[in-house]
């Protein structure tokens, strides 16, 4: 179990590499048949910094495994105040169609995404600087098998917003209602409450618009069927194959659609989505520290009562249960300064990941858009050159 | 469309076919009414009318109610939009389709072509009801006609059986068989055309909602990283506001263009099927006269032979009007057709690049953003 001092040596020691991996998640594979099988991703590292043993190596690893990671990385620093990056959401539907062998859209998009999320989850796992260096992330990503992780319920990110919501109950049972004296920690809080609220508005209004993309593609294909059996009907050879045309460019068109719903999808329904976890884990990190304080209080309490006792023992002729009692408020006193240290260090280390994470939430927002933004250029650009193709053949027709 | 020669002796008509236009449409509660625009033969100015669609009806039904026109049943009549409604129910708006959409300007642009063709229409100009429409101030009198040839109640009674009845005419016979082909065709790709453009609509939305959603996210505070991401916020929330300029783009080319050029096509090639089935009615009504006077008794002989002239007579005109205007319909199908094809893609090029343009200065703003 970590403590807090331990990292501060760490984090001061930045003489040591500047951070430079790539990571990839690829080559998913089904193993297995029936409802024991499950997908297998190749994941990749190429990287130049000495904390590894090689440059440019892969394993294997099944989504259990990522789950596994992130459980045991949360046990070690959530309640210290570190923000864990959550891993993607388990799909009881999504992996019984792989795992049937249902070979359509619907299951190939599934896979696609899943890939593309625990690509996600490594990559923001290893950009902290901490979590880089544990040695359960090394051998995840070195190791060529790893122990099969069970009970992988534990920390979805249903399962942290379980833990919150029994975190925000115990708060409710507090005896002494924390007093925040640190007006960052009330307004930190109230933010985040409230971006919780506005991403997923977002990524509500994301989810729509891919809904409709997908259905402009399916009307423009049926469109261009229609188009292509009236150029069939038509009597007059040019118009006729104007209409062919027609049809064909609108094929073209349709699958420029679904390319672009795919963009919307990819790019930023999964980025609102990752986020909207993402909350939940600092939300996650918010309660810890309540909880230490709250553990602090007790001590503090019960140290009271036991002094109380003892001065009341003062007058009994009963030496040993003085001694004890004695013993025992020595033992606290200690107790009592850990919980403090461990309040101001939580605080503190809360401090600098809401920092690091708001400066990584720029980052990534921007990166996403501006690949998104590549992505609309360059689908006008083929739309231009559909239009100009079929302008001569209009022209034509008389 | 020709330009009209003015010179005819029997011509009434005193404006510019090509020059009438529906600018307006004014709501008051559940009327529609309609302001027609054209430009007097004699140069001095334009008429100004306003109309209801009952007006418009009143002109169709004395258009068909003419007489002493000879092979007037052989006309294919410019078709008129379905009545408009206020509010339409989803029925309404499933029958009127393009013209249904864009607080009706597509269903100006409908009534504006009809008067157009029929004021260029050879046969039909030449009716005083016309001149009325576009040029009285006070509105057409509304009495509905008794006499209606073309009463669609009574041709449904008559047997719809005659639909396919076998024809004497190579011609038409291939004419018939094309119809029937082009219209459905044409009908079906007319309703996925709007489906389209109604899928574009719906995404133009979602983007304004995506936009505004972003900007509940912009946070005031001088913390630079809650700075940065606010400006991120609200530089996005500009890149959504352009995707849905475009997409609005993108759906009203389609709608002006391809879809009301579809959506005419479609309503001809039904005018041109009830001229067919007209002429059909006729050929029954001539092959029974025939019979009728091959059978007649000598004291009736006489009469049926008359009956049976007459038929004739009539049917050859039909048949002489019916042919021209089919070739001129074809024509003007594949001229029509073109210059919507042509018009659609040049708007849609058009968009594409002030598209391209504007994503193209987003990108370069979000990557200069240090």
């Amino acid at each position: 179990m970590f403590t807090h001092s331990s990292f501060d040596e760490v984090e001061e020691e930045e003489g040591g590499d500047s951070f430079d991996i790539h990571l990839s998640v690829s080559d998913p594979e089904k193993i297995g048949d029936g409802m024991n099988a499950y997908m297998a991703y190749k994941v990749t590292t190429k990287t130049s910094m000495c904390l590894f043993k090689q440059r440019d190596f892969s394993v294997k690893r099944r989504f259990s495994d990522f789950l596994g990671l992130h459980s045991k990385l949360a046990s070690k620093y959530l309640h210290i105040g570190y923000i864990v990056p959550p891993a993607p959401e388990k799909s009881i539907v999504g992996m019984t169609k792989v795992k049937v062998g249902k070979e359509d859209q619907s299951s190939n998009e599934f896979v696609e995404k899943r890939r593309s999320a625990l690509e996600r989850y490594l990559m923001r796992t290893v950009k902290h600087p901490i979590l880089l260096k544990d040695p359960d992330v090394l051998q995840f990503l070195e190791s060529s098998e790893l122990p099969r992780a069970v009970n992988t319920q534990a920390l979805s990110s249903a399962g942290i917003l379980r833990m919150v919501n029994k975190a925000a109950d115990a708060v409710n049972k507090m005896t002494i209602k924390m007093n925040e004296s640190d007006a960052w920690f009330e307004e930190k809080q109230q933010h985040f409450e409230n971006l919780d609220i506005q991403l997923k508005k977002l990524h509500a209004s994301v989810e729509s618009l891919v809904c409709h993309r997908k259905e402009l593609s399916v009307n423009t294909a049926q469109f261009a069927k229609s188009a292509a059996m009236l150029g069939n009907s038509e009597d007059h050879t040019a118009l006729s194959r104007a209409l062919s045309q027609l049809a064909e460019v609108e094929e073209k068109i349709d699958q420029l659609h679904q390319d672009q719903a795919n963009a919307d999808l990819y790019l930023f329904s999964e980025l609102l989505g990752d986020y909207v976890r993402l909350i939940s884990a600092v939300k996650g990190v918010f309660d810890q520290r309540m909880k230490t304080w709250q553990k602090w209080q007790d001590s503090q309490m019960l140290l009271q009562k036991k002094r109380e006792a003892e001065a009341k023992l003062q007058f009994t002729n009963k030496p040993d249960k003085l001694q004890q009692a004695k013993d025992e408020i020595k033992e606290l006193e200690g107790k009592v300064q850990q919980g403090e240290r461990d309040f101001e260090q939580i605080s503190k280390t809360i401090r600098k990941e809401v920092s690091r994470f708001e400066k990584e939430r720029v980052k990534d927002f921007k990166m996403i858009i501006v690949k998104y933004l590549e992505s609309l250029v360059q689908t006008q650009q083929q739309l231009i050159k559909y239009w100009e193709a079929f302008l001569p053949e209009a022209k034509a027709i008389s | 469309m020709m330009q009209e020669e003015v010179n005819e002796a029997t011509s009434v008509l005193s404006v510019y076919g090509h020059t009438i236009k529906v600018t307006e449409v004014l709501q008051d509660g559940d009327t529609l009414t309609f302001i027609i625009v054209s430009q007097k033969l004699s140069g001095t100015g334009e008429y100004h009318v306003d109309r209801t669609y009952e007006d418009f009806e009143w002109l169709q039904q004395h258009l068909y109610a003419q007489e002493d026109v000879p092979g007037l049943q052989g006309v294919i009549f410019p078709p008129l939009p379905v009545r408009p409604q206020v509010n339409a129910s989803a029925k309404v708006m499933k029958q009127l389709g393009f013209l249904g959409l864009g607080e009706w300007q597509p269903y100006c642009k409908a009534l504006e072509t009809f008067l157009r063709q029929v004021a260029a229409h050879s046969i039909l100009r030449k009716n005083k009801t016309v001149e009325v429409f576009l040029t009285s101030t006070d509105p057409p009198g509304r009495q509905k006609l008794r006499r209606n040839i073309f009463n669609r109640l009574s041709q449904a009674v008559e047997g719809l059986w005659k639909e396919g009845h076998k024809d004497v005419d190579e011609f038409f016979h291939t004419e018939r068989d094309h119809n029937l082909v082009l219209t459905g065709h044409t009908r079906t790709a007319a309703e996925k055309f709007l489906d389209v453009v109604l899928t574009e609509q719906k995404i133009a939305v979602a983007c304004g909602h995506f936009a505004a959603a972003l900007h509940i996210c912009v946070e005031n505070g001088e913390d630079p990283e809650k700075k940065a991401f606010s400006r991120v916020c609200v530089k996005l929330s500009e890149v959504f506001d352009s995707i849905k300029k475009n997409m609005t783009s993108i759906a009203v080319n389609d709608m002006n263009t391809l879809g009301l050029g579809l959506d005419l096509d479609s309503r001809y090639l039904e005018a041109e099927k009830e001229m067919l089935f007209r002429r059909t009615c006729k050929l029954v009504e001539l092959e029974n006269a025939r019979k009728n006077a091959e059978r007649a008794k000598p004291v009736k002989k006489n009469a049926m032979e008359e009956v049976k002239k007459a038929a004739e007579g009539e049917f050859e005109q039909i048949c002489k009007v019916a042919k021209q205007e089919i070739v001129q319909l074809n024509q003007e199908h594949v001229e029509m057709l073109q210059k919507n094809l042509i018009q659609w893609c040049e708007q849609q090029l058009q968009t594409a690049k002030e598209g391209a343009d504007a994503y193209n200065q987003h990108l370069q703003a979000f990557i200069a953003m240090a």
